[in-house]
Parts: structure tokens; sequence; C-alpha cells
């Protein structure tokens, strides 16, 4: 199923990086702040709280990630460069990536910074986007985002050019959460 | 056709870009939709969300008020609203009650619908369009040309041109630097403004959630900065459950723009969190403008199945070449023709309705089922019948009627052009038909049609006989063809007996919305044709075979003549293609064809009536295959000549444009031959490679076939 999500995912402009752990979805997440020159000349990446950001200690993100905001405003965010988000769920036919953004931050993250980090559980990947969306209640879930690869538009004689509104670069880091999971 | 929109489609056809931009786009469109459809079984698809949105389309004001009672218990203000007024009111209200003085907005066809825009700039507030195409649109003040695709029609130079002007400095045509500065102009406009306004693809009635789909992520931005959020809906946009958003999910990326799923679907239930921790304000305005009504008319309903996806504008031979802004209104293509006469009357379709040639590819795309082709027929039947056809129409189809008179003219006729004739073609033709004869030759009529000459046909007597339906065509222009149908079908043992009394087959007054016309052709040939002692009706024109299979036996039942009617079926059953029929004479051992050597190859063109309707594209290609002809496929075989009976009359220049394009994908197989089914197209074609200068010998595949059993070529 990560292999199937994987193509899917890349076949939609979308990168994607494994990690073995969520302790080693950190350093994974590293190299690309690192490689987007994050913490160099003010740049920043900002990261709303979720399930994996609260296994880490702020001392450890900090010094792990510099540049690093923890606080997701629209200022901060607007400001980032790279916005990093947790998602809950994958679809592995189409490479879809499937959020509860209710929360204004995880929305904020995901679409003013040109960079877009995508954290996901290996265990979170579905065969399809509706195996996807039966897994949340509509009534529970005021805002509900999927997302397939990177913004794109065509609207100029058709050519597609990437990063119109939202990221220009989607970067998936799929992580495992125990053993067993290894493909 | 009224002179307006003549001279519009005259224009249209003479932009430097637009049909260049459209048809490349329609090219590369059939390649992509059936790699993105792979895998999947459309047909079950659309089959699940037909039934779902006619369900929906059903029970629209029942959904509505669910849909409110839901939205509402998630905290959403919900209101219904009728008119464009009504709304554009409503979302003016608001922004004074908010101080707002700028609006940013998703694409919305609702709102486009109700010119809300012009509305509120009236009223001195800022409104910015920010998906990029539509922008574009906005700054160059013109108006969409595609649905999904709304600047196709604007080169990147153009682009440039108007992104230098907002941005303060001389920008070159380079489309990703266009694009970044769309970036970080609309990104202003999105931290700034005070309300946004998104449409909706999907509307739950179940939950109250809104589904929207886009790539750039615009209306995410649109329903995430700013602290109110406006949706205008459509009420056909409504279905019953939240599971009815899947089959849609599936089919409007592919059918859109051949993808497998857009970069973002965003589903909305309920205002979220705002940016400042509070609760966003959300405002749903379900609009309904004419939309009930055309619930409540058994044929137009199905309309309101369409989800939006513009694939009966992008496979339109006719849509990509005249493009978007013919159409007038909001919406163009097929679906446009026929939302414009639902919603905006049936006075405002100006003519439109006959754009349409009738060639059927959009029917075999929609995602929806909807059987455009025909609603389009609706439109003209209802046109007809408000405006009354010029006199000069109708005075036509009452000759046409009439059988004794309609076969006394076309003899005179015959006679009359003798002066005219240069061989098989006209040389001058009269005034009215001079931009019909621009670019192709029209046949002159035969000296003897075949009804004249079928008796001094020798056939061999045989206890099977079948009937032949010449049709006008065949009859009085082309009666070589009947011929030709008469020698293949003897060499099978079958004796062909030719009923004086039929005549033309209706498809004309059919097509041109004169169903009393038509049934009284179908009558009389029911009448013609009474005789049971032949195995089958072989007809080689698929256009008089789809008239007597299907529309015969319907218009009888439609005019109040169902005896009629009932023998109408039980000829439509007898009625067969004369490939069709052939092969089945193959197939049994009836009839064997010489396996010859040395032919020219050929290429095959599809006849539309043939493949969309009788759904018999294969059988003339194995029977030529099998006597021996190689067989060259062209690129969009089955894209229509442009002759679309009386249509290349009546729209000479969009015709003339369709078969130029036929002759180059013709020419392109270095074919000596072409062959096809249908003695229209044959008419369109072959005039159309004698006007040119083309080599290419153009024959129906009865000729190609019964050169070879005779041993003449």
């Amino acid at each position: 199923m990560i292999g199937k999500f994987q193509t899917s995912a890349e076949d939609a402009g979308a990168e994607v990086v494994e990690a073995r752990s969520p302790d080693a979805a950190l350093p994974a997440i590293a190299r690309i702040l690192n490689e987007e020159g994050v913490g160099l000349e003010g740049r920043t990446a900002v990261w709303p709280d979720g399930p994996l950001r609260s296994r880490f200690h702020p001392e450890l993100l900090a010094q792990m990630l510099p540049g690093l905001v923890l606080e997701v405003t629209r200022e901060t965010a607007a400001a980032a460069h790279i916005g990093i988000t947790e998602f809950d769920c994958g679809a592995a036919s189409t490479g879809t990536l499937v959020q509860d953004a209710s929360a204004a931050a995880l929305r904020l993250a995901s679409t003013l910074p040109p960079v877009h980090v995508a954290l996901l559980r290996a265990g979170a990947i579905v065969a399809d986007i509706s195996a996807a969306l039966r897994r949340f209640d509509p009534a529970r879930t005021p805002f509900l985002a999927l997302v397939t690869g990177p913004s794109r538009t065509a609207d100029i004689e058709r050519v597609l050019t990437i990063g119109v509104h939202g990221p220009k670069r989607l970067v998936i880091v799929i992580y495992e959460t125990e053993t067993g999971h290894a493909r | 056709m009224p002179a307006d929109l003549r001279d519009q489609v005259r224009r249209a056809l003479e932009h430097p870009n637009l049909s260049t931009a459209l048809t490349r786009f329609s090219e590369d469109y059939r390649a992509s939709r059936d790699r993105a459809y792979q895998g999947i079984d459309f047909e079950a698809l659309r089959a699940r969300i037909a039934e779902r949105k006619a369900y929906a389309a059903e029970r629209l004001d029942g959904l509505a008020a669910r849909f409110a009672e839901t939205a509402a218990a998630c905290g959403a203000h919900v209101v219904r609203l009728h008119t464009p007024a009504e709304v554009c009111g409503y979302i003016l209200g608001l922004a004074r009650r908010r101080g707002v003085g700028l609006i940013v907005k998703s694409k919305s066809m609702a709102t486009e619908e109700i010119h809300l825009n012009a509305a509120l700039e009236k009223a001195g507030i800022e409104v910015c369009e920010t998906d990029l195409g539509e922008w574009i649109v906005q700054l160059a003040r013109q108006r969409p040309s595609h649905m999904v695709l709304p600047a196709i029609h604007l080169t990147r130079d153009d682009v440039a041109g108007l992104f230098s002007r907002v941005a303060g400095e001389r920008l070159e045509p380079e489309i990703p630097r266009l694009v970044r500065v769309a970036r970080q102009q609309l990104r202003e406009k999105f931290l700034s403004a005070g309300i946004g306004i998104t449409g909706a693809n999907i509307a739950v009635a179940e939950t109250g959630s809104l589904v929207l789909l886009t790539n750039e992520g615009n209306a995410r931005l649109v329903a995430t900065l700013p602290p109110v959020h406006v949706a205008v809906v459509g009420i056909e946009k409504l279905v019953e459950r939240f599971d009815d958003i899947e089959p849609i999910l599936a089919a409007l990326p592919r059918s859109a723009t051949a993808q497998q799923i857009t970069s973002y679907v965003s589903i909305f239930t309920g205002p979220a969190e705002q940016a400042d921790g509070g609760r966003k304000e959300m405002h749903i305005i379900l609009y309904d403008h004419r939309r009930i009504e055309m619930s409540e008319d058994p044929l137009f309903c199905q309309a309101l199945q369409c989800i939006r996806c513009a694939s009966c504008l992008n496979v339109c031979p006719v849509y990509r070449l005249v493009g978007g802004h013919v159409f007038g209104k909001v919406y163009a293509g097929a679906i446009g023709t026929v939302l414009t006469a639902c919603i905006e009357g049936w006075d405002a379709s100006r003519g439109l309705e006959q754009l349409c040639i009738q060639c059927g590819a959009c029917r075999d795309v929609c995602p929806a089922k909807i059987d455009l082709p025909e609603l389009i027929l609706e439109v003209r039947r209802r046109a007809a019948a408000v405006a009354p056809q010029p006199l000069a129409e109708r005075a036509a189809f009452s000759i046409l009627s009439n059988r004794r008179a309609f076969h006394g003219l076309l003899r005179a006729a015959s006679l009359a052009q003798k002066p005219l004739a240069d061989g098989p073609y006209l040389r001058h033709l009269p005034l009215w038909l001079t931009d019909a004869g621009k670019n192709r030759r029209l046949p002159a009529l035969a000296a003897a049609p075949l009804r004249d000459r079928f008796p001094a046909l020798r056939q061999p007597r045989s206890s099977r006989r079948a009937a032949f339906f010449a049709g006008c065509l065949i009859d009085f222009v082309y009666p070589e063809i009947g011929e030709a149908v008469v020698r293949v079908l003897n060499r099978a043992g079958i004796e062909v007996v030719f009923p004086d009394k039929q005549t033309c087959c209706g498809a004309p007054a059919h097509f041109s919305g004169v169903p009393e016309a038509a049934a009284a052709n179908a009558g009389d040939n029911v009448d013609a044709f009474s005789d049971a002692g032949f195995e089958a009706v072989i007809s080689a024109c698929p256009t008089c075979t789809a008239a007597l299979q299907t529309d015969a036996p319907r218009v009888l039942r439609e005019t109040g003549k169902p005896e009629l009617a009932a023998r109408a079926e039980r000829l439509a059953a007898k009625t067969v293609d004369f490939a069709t029929y052939v092969r089945r004479l193959v197939e049994e051992g009836s009839l064997r064809l010489p396996q010859a050597t040395g032919l020219p190859p050929l290429t095959y063109h599809d006849s539309c009536h043939l493949k969309r309707t009788l759904h018999a594209d294969q059988p003339p290609r194995e029977l030529l295959r099998s006597a021996g002809y190689e067989l060259r496929e062209m690129p969009e075989s089955d894209v229509c000549c442009g002759m679309g009976g009386s249509y290349s009359l009546k729209m000479p220049d969009v015709s003339s444009a369709m078969l130029a394009r036929k002759l180059r994908m013709i020419a392109s197989t270095e074919a000596e031959g072409a062959a096809m089914d249908c003695p229209g197209c044959l008419m369109q074609i072959r005039g159309g490679c004698a006007a040119a200068g083309s080599p290419v010998s153009v024959r129906h595949t009865a000729e190609w076939l019964a050169s070879l059993l005779d041993g003449t070529d």
C-alpha cells in the first residue's frame, strides 16, 4: 500500500520520503528544512501542533530544526518558507493526503508557505479516497482537506505551472509507527 | 439563424488564436481523458451519477430544506433565494453591514450567472477573482470562454500585457514568471479581503456539507483567510447523501481536466475555526433561479444532472471552432445551449440551438448521462413554437412532408440544373447556395433517380427478398450507391425490391424541430413498406436507418398516432444498415467476399449516426479488410465532417472549417481512397476533395465492395 501511495503521489508531483520510526521522521524533516535554507537569513518554518510534534520536547525541536516557529498565526504562516502539517490519512490509489483541517493553524501552514511538508503515518494509508472519507464524520469535521500534489494551474496556454496560490513543493514524509509495517 | 449570431460565429472563426488553442486542447483531451479513465468502468460510474443526480433533481425542494436544516445545525447561516437580484442584494447588504471594501472570489458559475461582480462594483466594492484564468479574464474585461479554462482564448502575450499594467512594470511573456506575479498580487488581496465568496461543486443535504474542487488552492485561501465565507450554490448541486460525493469526485476531475483528482478537494461542514481563534462567519445561499421549473419539466429536468465538467465542450467539433463567447451567456457548449434556454428563457437562445450539428459526441462522454443532443432538439422545437420558422423554411417542410410534391420538385430541379451542371457537380450555384459551395463542390442531381432506374436492373429471382430504403440523397443524387447495394446483395442470393411510395426518412424535419412533418414522412414510409414479403429493410444511409429504427415509432406515438406507431415498430425491427446486414450474410455463409490483391489503400470515415446511434462502426471496416483493402486509420476518424444535413447550408462557415480539418486528416494517411457509409458525409467529403483538387477517391463502402464483385472499378 505504501508503494502504491508513493507512486501515485509522485505521479501527482509530490516527493515522498520514508522514515523508519516517528523519531526518524525528525531528521528527515530537518534535511528538507536544511535543503530549503530554513534557519538561514531569517527563513522560517511553521509546524502547528499534532500527534508527532507533541512527541518531541520544544527544546529538541528548536535544536534539530533551526528556524522553526511553533506559534502559527496569519503573520507567522504568511512569513514562513515551509509549512509542516500532520495528516490523518492517505489514499493510495491517487496519492491523496486527507486532513481534518478544522483548526485554522493547519490551513494557514498548509496553504500560505511555498513549501509544504506533509507528515503521514504509514499505518494511516488506505486504498482510496472513498475508504479515506469513511474515516471522518462530517458533522464533527468543519473543514476536511484532501491534498494531492502541489498547487497547479494550466490557465495560461494550458502550460502546467506549479505553485500558483498554494505550495510549489510538496514533500510527504511517511513514517512507520511500529515494526511490521515494513514494505 | 439570426444575423448577429452569424456575425459572431464568423468573427470567432477569424479570431487569431481561439480555434487553434481550442482545437489543440480538444485533440489532447481525447487521449488524456481516456488515460484518466483507464481501469474504470465509465458506464457503471455514470449510471451511478445519473441515478443519484436524477433522484436529487426530482426532490430539489425537499433536499434544499434538508440541507438548510443540517447546515444551520452546524452553525452556517443558510438562505434560499430565488432571483439574481435577491442574491446580489443579500451579499451587498452583508458587505455593508461588515464594512467590507474588498471581496475575494474563487470560481463560481452561479455568481457569473447573476452578474454579482458588476452589482458589487457598482456599489463601490472591489471584487477580485482569484482563479488565475478568471482573474486574467477579469483584468481583460472579458467573459470566460470555457467553463474550466476561462482564459483559453488568450495567449501568454495577452496575459503579459494585462499583468504588466497591474504590476506596474513591463513583464516578458514567460509563463512561470507571470504565475509568480499573480501569486504576489493576489496574496495581498487574500490577506486583506473582508469576505471570501466561493461556489460549490456538490452540496450534501444529509450533512450540510459543501464540496469544492480546485487545482490552484485558491478556494482554500478564499474560505480560510477572510473572516466571512459566503458560498453561492445553485440548488442543482444538491445530492442526498454524503456517499453521493464519491462517484462525482471520481468523474469530475477525470472528465474536466483528465486528472485522477484535483490538487485540492475541500469539504466544508459548517464554519471552521477562524485564524484569530474565533469561529468563522459562514453564509450559504441556496439559489434556485428557474431550477425548480426545470425540475418539473419531464425533459429538461435531466439537465440538472450536470456536474459542470465541460466535457461536452471539449469534444464538440463546433465549440472548438467558435469558442464560448458566441454563446453570449454564462454557459457555453451543449449544456450551455440547454441551460441558457432554460434559465434565460426561450427567446434568449437567439438561435444558439442551431449551432449544434447533432453529431452526438457529447452524449457519449457526459458523466451525468445527459442526452444533450435530444435536449437541444427539444430547445429547437420549443424555440420554433415561440418564434415560428421563417416562411421559406416552413414552406420547405410542407413540401417535404408531401412525397408527390417533393419528388416532383426534385425532378423539375434535375432538369432545371442542366445548364448549370458540370459533369457530376454543379457549375454555378444560385445565390442562396454560394456560401455552401465555397470550399466544396455540390453534386448535380442525377439525370434519372434510382426509383426510375430500378426496374431496369437485372436481378436474379430469389425466395430471399430484401427491401431497399434509398433516402433522398441516394435516390436523387447518388443512385449508383443504390445500384452497388443491389449488386452486393444479389451476389448473396438476395433479390432487392424498391417500394415506390417510400419518401424522405423524416430526419430533416426531426432535426429542425418540426415533428408534424417528420410524422407525415414516417407514416408514408410505414405504408410503403407494409408488404411482409421481405426479410429486411436495408438502408445505405445511417441517418435514414436511425430515423426508421428509433425516430419514426417515437414521433408517431408523440403526435398521437398509436396504430401507425405500432406498425413503425415492426418496420424498425426489420431495418438494418447495409454493412451490418452484409456482415451477417458473410457470417452465415451466403456471401463470400473476394480476397483481392493490389487494391488501393483506404481510410475510413466514421459517420456520426453509424457510430454513435447505430454503434455499427466495425462492420464496414471488417468487410473492407476481409475483401482485401488495407485500412489506414485517420486521426479523429469519428469526428463529424461538418455535413449534418441542412447544417452545412445554415452554417456554411463552421461546416467548411470542419470539412477542411477532415480533409487534412484523410490526407495525413496518404490513403488513395476514403470509405464511408453515409451519402451525406460522402457529398461533403467528395465535394471538398473536388474543390481542393485532391486525388483521393471518395466512395461508399457498398461501392468499394461492389467494384470487386463485378470486376469493374
